[in-house]
């Protein structure tokens, strides 16, 4: 196994005069799970298609478990994309089985693995129903289940938790973090910034078809200053001149980014200014933070739209 | 080429299966009973017409005496045993009577009755002495009028076909075996132009296109298609033959091809998967271009004009073996297999069937390229980033 499954630099797509993905660098380690964070319309998709070679990057290069050529490692990989499609006649274990057979597995064998899997999921009696007569999860869990069949070294998956209702998304995240514990590389995109959070080890936030950011969620996190919530019992006094220039009063409450000298010559001043310590927390700014900080306002707004909308089709 | 071959195998066995065992299926096999029955009425009719107007006839060669004995014989024959039972008499004069056999008479003679009442001879191939012996020789027993002590024997004299006529009945077997490969490939290949709209439709080929190349689907889809088609055509041709011997009327003579039947089916068969491939993976090319099943109705329209382009020309090439036009006809990929059938029927050489089927295999293989190419490039909006242009990348690793 190479210590990278995904290396691509200076990815560039173009449709029309539209620069859909604009020199995206990305390295996903081995093992780990990655995640592409980012609104719809950045660019995760098209980005997926060239790493897996799906379509041809118009500029760049990538490599996928070590060879350029990706159709070439294509039993060693999984995927499952952004719309879901399954022959609406085949049986549920037989569309596993086929999808299987796609990636080198007999299909004998994907068939009595498919049977499996969908028992061991919860779905043993829709094994023999054709797929046009399955609910809409059950169809996505089938294709979930045909993506991991041939037991893929890489699973790249695309906005996975995308029409799944809340049980369903954790059931995801526990076979994600499954299949990583067993040295699998997972890699997806998602617009839904708690997923992320949870889930990946690393991740790439893109935005406008470039990504600013690519790192482990705590280097994204640590590129903003802890936030302060201070509460005191008196409103005015000498210690207000201790506060940063960004505190901000919320009636006993104040809110202000950590200063760069620390909490301890805060306390200090405070203390000795009199002002009546009534609680203090620091806290980390969440990846939700980073990302209004690294892809934009504009960027977290849509995300958050995106992600309130999917609930309430949910 | 290993693994394209067992990507293609994966594709054609899930298309194989999907066709085969949906009700569809049913429907497609049943499909060519409907205007076979139209047909079988419109047959009978138009064959007790062609009974009626095309009655059989003999040349009648003998003295004048003779001869008129003989006609009145023959009314008042057909007159007691209704007239298609006796055949037709025309006089005519040649002192070499076998020469009225040939193919430029005005009437089509099937024998010649000659010599006299006395001792009349029937001159005409060996089948149709057969069957006409009977009739005429109660003809001439009857023409005598009781004079002559001893029933009438007709002496014969079987000819072969002659060689004009030999030609002519290949070129027959020529027209009926490229009308029936025209007909069997406008009916069946047709349908691949909407091959690629479930996958369209149902997003199935993002996940088809991330694990196999696009050469494998294609390649795999038309072979499944093919292999379809020629179920269909087994199961029609199985029917057509128990029809047949059901009704007892056997086989439809048609003039031996120059190959011989064997081969001359055999050739059929190659040329009609052929035909098929070339015509389906224009199609299956085309059709991936459209994302609906109206857009896949909208090209039908020109897909089938070319159809008859291609039939036009080999079937105006078939009376002109060896000339420019026919050679045309045998060289261009989508007329090749009809006009190489119609050859096969005039023409006993092998090699050319060879060449000319490795010649449309590799059409076949360089139109599945260039429709993948195409699909890639225009669908799934890829093949800008590797800079080489459209024609090159056919001979590119998939």
């Amino acid at each position: 196994m190479t210590a990278n499954a995904i290396e691509a630099r200076g990815l560039v797509k173009i449709f029309g005069k539209q620069r859909a993905v604009d020199g995206v660098d990305v390295t996903v380690p081995a093992g780990s799970i990655f995640g592409i964070l980012g609104p719809n319309g950045a660019g995760k998709t098209t980005t997926l298609r060239m790493l897996l070679g799906i379509v041809d990057p118009d500029e760049g290069t990538r490599t996928l478990l070590g060879t350029d050529r990706p159709l070439d490692v294509a039993r060693r990989v999984g995927y499952l994309p952004e719309e879901r499609g399954l022959y609406p006649s085949m049986k549920a274990y037989d569309a596993i089985a086929f999808m299987g057979a796609l990636r080198g597995l007999p299909l004998a064998e994907g068939r009595k693995r498919g049977r499996a899997m969908l028992e061991e999921h919860g779905l043993g009696k829709a094994a023999d129903k054709e797929v046009r007569t399955l609910s809409k999860g059950m169809a996505q869990t089938v294709q979930l289940l045909g993506t991991l069949v041939h037991d893929p070294e890489l699973i790249v998956l695309d906005e996975p938790f995308s029409g799944l209702d809340a049980l369903n998304q954790a059931k995801l995240e526990r076979l994600i973090r499954a299949q990583a514990d067993r040295g699998v590389t997972v890699i997806f995109s998602t617009h839904v910034i708690a997923h992320a959070e949870r889930l990946c080890e690393r991740i790439a936030i893109i935005a406008g078809g470039k990504v600013p950011f690519t790192g482990s969620v705590s280097e994204a996190r640590d590129r903003l200053r802890p936030q302060v919530r201070l509460e005191t019992r008196a409103l005015n006094g000498p210690w207000r001149a201790a506060l940063p220039a960004d505190a901000a009063p919320e009636g006993h409450f104040w809110h202000f980014t950590l200063p760069e000298t620390g909490v301890e010559p805060l306390l200090r001043a405070l203390i000795e200014g009199d002002a009546g310590i009534q609680s203090l927390s620091i806290e980390r700014p969440g990846l939700h933070d980073a990302f209004v900080a690294i892809a934009g306002a504009d960027a977290a707004r849509q995300l958050e739209e995106e992600a309130q909308q999917e609930m309430a089709d949910g | 080429m290993a693994e394209l071959l067992r990507a293609s195998w994966v594709i054609a066995r899930r298309d194989f299966a999907a066709i085969i065992f949906s009700k569809a299926f049913f429907f497609f096999l049943l499909g060519p009973v409907f205007p076979l029955a139209i047909g079988i009425a419109a047959g009978s009719i138009g064959g007790q017409v062609a009974r009626d107007i095309d009655r059989p006839s003999f040349a009648l060669v003998m003295a004048a005496p003779d001869s008129d004995a003989a006609l009145k014989a023959r009314d008042a024959l057909a007159e007691q045993l209704g007239e298609g039972r006796v055949p037709a008499l025309v006089a005519m004069t040649s002192d070499n009577p076998e020469r009225l056999l040939g193919a430029q008479q005005d009437t089509r003679f099937l024998g010649v009755l000659t010599g006299s009442l006395r001792d009349p001879q029937l001159i005409g191939t060996a089948a149709e002495i057969e069957r006409w012996r009977g009739p005429l020789e109660l003809l001439v027993e009857r023409a005598r009028d009781g004079s002559a002590a001893a029933p009438a024997r007709l002496d014969t004299r079987a000819v072969a076909q002659s060689s004009g006529s030999r030609e002519q009945g290949r070129l027959v077997t020529a027209q009926v075996g490229q009308a029936l490969l025209v007909l069997l490939t406008m009916l069946l290949a047709g349908m691949v132009l909407s091959n690629l709209v479930e996958e369209k439709t149902n997003k199935i080929i993002e996940i088809l296109a991330a694990a196999v190349p696009i050469d494998a689907i294609f390649l795999g889809k038309l072979f499944a298609m093919l292999a379809m088609a020629l179920i269909g055509i087994a199961c029609w041709a199985g029917l057509a033959l128990v029809a047949i011997l059901l009704a007892g009327n056997g086989l439809p003579a048609l003039p031996p091809p120059a190959t011989g039947w064997p081969l001359f089916l055999g050739l059929g068969v190659a040329y009609f998967a052929m035909a098929y491939l070339l015509l389906g993976s224009l199609f299956l090319g085309i059709g991936a271009m459209a994302s609906t099943v109206r857009e896949v109705q909208t090209l039908s329209m020109p897909a089938t004009m070319g159809q008859l382009l291609f039939f036009f020309l080999a079937s105006y090439s078939v009376t002109r073996l060896g000339e420019p036009i026919e050679l045309v006809a045998a060289a261009f990929p989508f007329s090749s297999p009809f006009a190489m059938l119609a050859r096969a029927a005039q023409q006993p050489d092998i090699l050319q069937h060879l060449l000319a089927l490795g010649w449309q295999a590799a059409w076949v293989l360089l139109l599945i390229r260039f429709g993948a190419r195409l699909f890639r490039r225009n669908v799934l909006k890829s093949g800008g980033g590797v800079k080489r242009g459209l024609i090159a990348g056919l001979f590119a690793k998939p």
